[in-house]
């Protein structure tokens, strides 16, 4: 299964942990982290659901390209980061 | 008497134990951008909205004056099916209010513009529609942000009577709770658009709006072309000099006198410092006719400061201002505007300063 990782920045305002979920996108797996932290999604995504503009997530060491839809493929075991962008300063 | 600050870089309280001596009770979100406050006199509850930058705006809830906070749903946009790239997204809880009687019923103002409404202390949010939905907001834009928003909500005390202040968007009036609105801004006009737009309601660019709670038909505004009065609770404008500038973001209005307001010139729009960086605060006593410089004990040169529109706080009881910098100090006047205290030069940028008091009804 794919893990999800996130940025001990977020420690600050909220639980969060590594965790390995079912998914096949960017979005699948995302959606079944949040369905357990429900919290956590107003965190990494904005009103739309799309992206924020200062959090970038890497699958495998790569940027995702779908920041609105987060479509991006993960296979079983990637690894999936969920980071600030230094674009936010 | 105890006053909330919220900085670019945290929340105080700070408490007044004698003139000129005021300490910090407490301290929250450390190192966080708080936009807003609400000490709510209604039921003590302590709203902060926070802008956490990377992850968006938070809304948080103390239910024992500061010292601990629980995390609330911000207000947001419904998703949209469609223009998903365009579709909007709350980027700054800008102004936070009681909505009426009811403890519990809130406004809150936002960028890009819109107005929520709470009706459980916070616990879920509806966008107001009756104002979203106005065909002239088409022609709203950013003052100083990319998206047009709200930073004044002023309510009368039955909370019926709604006026909102948008930059750029105009001047907005309710009688019904926010079930209907009307633009009101005859009188106001904006030298830095093209002739034929100037006085367009939906345009004009008030920085911040504040009446008198003994005479809610005087309301005072910080305009970005310059400073007007109202006489009529907001349906008609008239345009004032205030030496030495008409320009600036803040502006307090007494609570029992309605002859009486303060605001804090800059020089003009392109050049935002005091003028010949001496910092001073303009008063009137008379309703807008003159206005006199005054501010003794603050900076009379080399001066940097400005005052943001939520910066400057008048008690509601007392005759006692608050004023706080970008530049990371707090004045206190005990004397209406005479002479001022420093309290502190070693905050960060100062986005609001709040009185804890119950507001007279």
């Amino acid at each position: 299964m794919p893990s999800v990782h996130f940025t001990p920045n977020l420690r600050r305002h909220l639980r969060v942990e590594s965790t390995e979920v079912e998914g096949h996108t960017v979005s699948d797996a995302l959606s079944r982290v949040f369905r357990d932290n429900p919290d956590l999604r107003s965190y990494v995504l904005d009103d739309q659901g799309r992206l924020r503009t200062h959090v970038v997530i890497y699958v495998d060491g790569r940027a995702v390209r779908d920041r609105t839809e987060l479509g991006d493929a993960v296979g079983e075991g990637a690894e999936i980061h969920v980071m600030q962008a230094l674009s936010g300063g | 008497m105890l006053l909330h600050l919220g900085t670019r870089k945290g929340y105080l309280a700070l408490r007044r134990f004698a003139r000129g001596d005021w300490r910090c009770e407490r301290t929250a979100f450390i190192g966080d951008p708080v936009s807003q406050l609400l000490p709510d006199p209604r039921d003590g509850r302590l709203y902060a909205a926070l802008n956490l930058g990377h992850f968006g705006v938070k809304l948080r809830v103390s239910e024992d004056g500061g010292a601990s906070f629980t995390e609330l749903p911000a207000p947001a946009y419904a998703k949209e099916e469609s223009a998903a790239e365009k579709a909007p997204s709350v980027d700054l809880l800008w102004c936070l209010e009681p909505a009426g009687p009811d403890p519990g019923s809130l406004w809150c103002g936002t960028i890009p513009g819109g107005l929520f409404r709470s009706d459980d202390g916070g616990s879920s949010w509806t966008l107001n529609e009756a104002l979203w939905n106005q065909p002239s907001r088409e022609r709203w834009f950013g003052g100083g942000y990319p998206h047009p928003g709200i930073h004044s909500v002023l309510v009368a005390p039955d909370g019926n009577r709604v006026v909102a202040g948008v930059s750029c968007g105009g001047v907005w009036i309710s009688e019904d709770a926010g079930e209907s609105w009307r633009v009101r801004t005859e009188g106001m006009f904006a030298e830095y658009m093209p002739p034929e737009m100037r006085e367009d309601p939906a345009i004009q660019d008030p920085h911040r709006l504040a009446w008198c709670d003994g005479d809610r038909r005087r309301i005072w505004c910080q305009h970005h072309n310059g400073f007007f009065r109202s006489d009529d609770g907001g349906e008609t404008w008239t345009g004032l000099e205030v030496p030495p500038s008409s320009f600036g973001f803040a502006v307090a209005a007494h609570p029992g006198d309605p002859q009486v307001a303060w605001s804090v010139p800059l020089v003009k729009d392109e050049c935002r410092v005091p003028v010949d960086r001496r910092m001073v605060v303009a008063r009137t006593r008379d309703g807008g006719a003159s206005w006199e410089p005054v501010g003794r004990g603050l900076p009379e040169g080399d001066s940097f400061a400005v005052v943001y529109r939520h910066g400057l706080d008048a008690h509601p009881g007392e005759a006692v201002l608050a004023m706080a910098t970008t530049t990371g100090a707090l004045w206190i006047s005990e004397d209406l505007g005479d002479s001022w205290d420093l309290v502190t030069a070693e905050l960060a940028p100062v986005y609001c300063a709040r009185f804890d008091a119950a507001r007279p009804a």
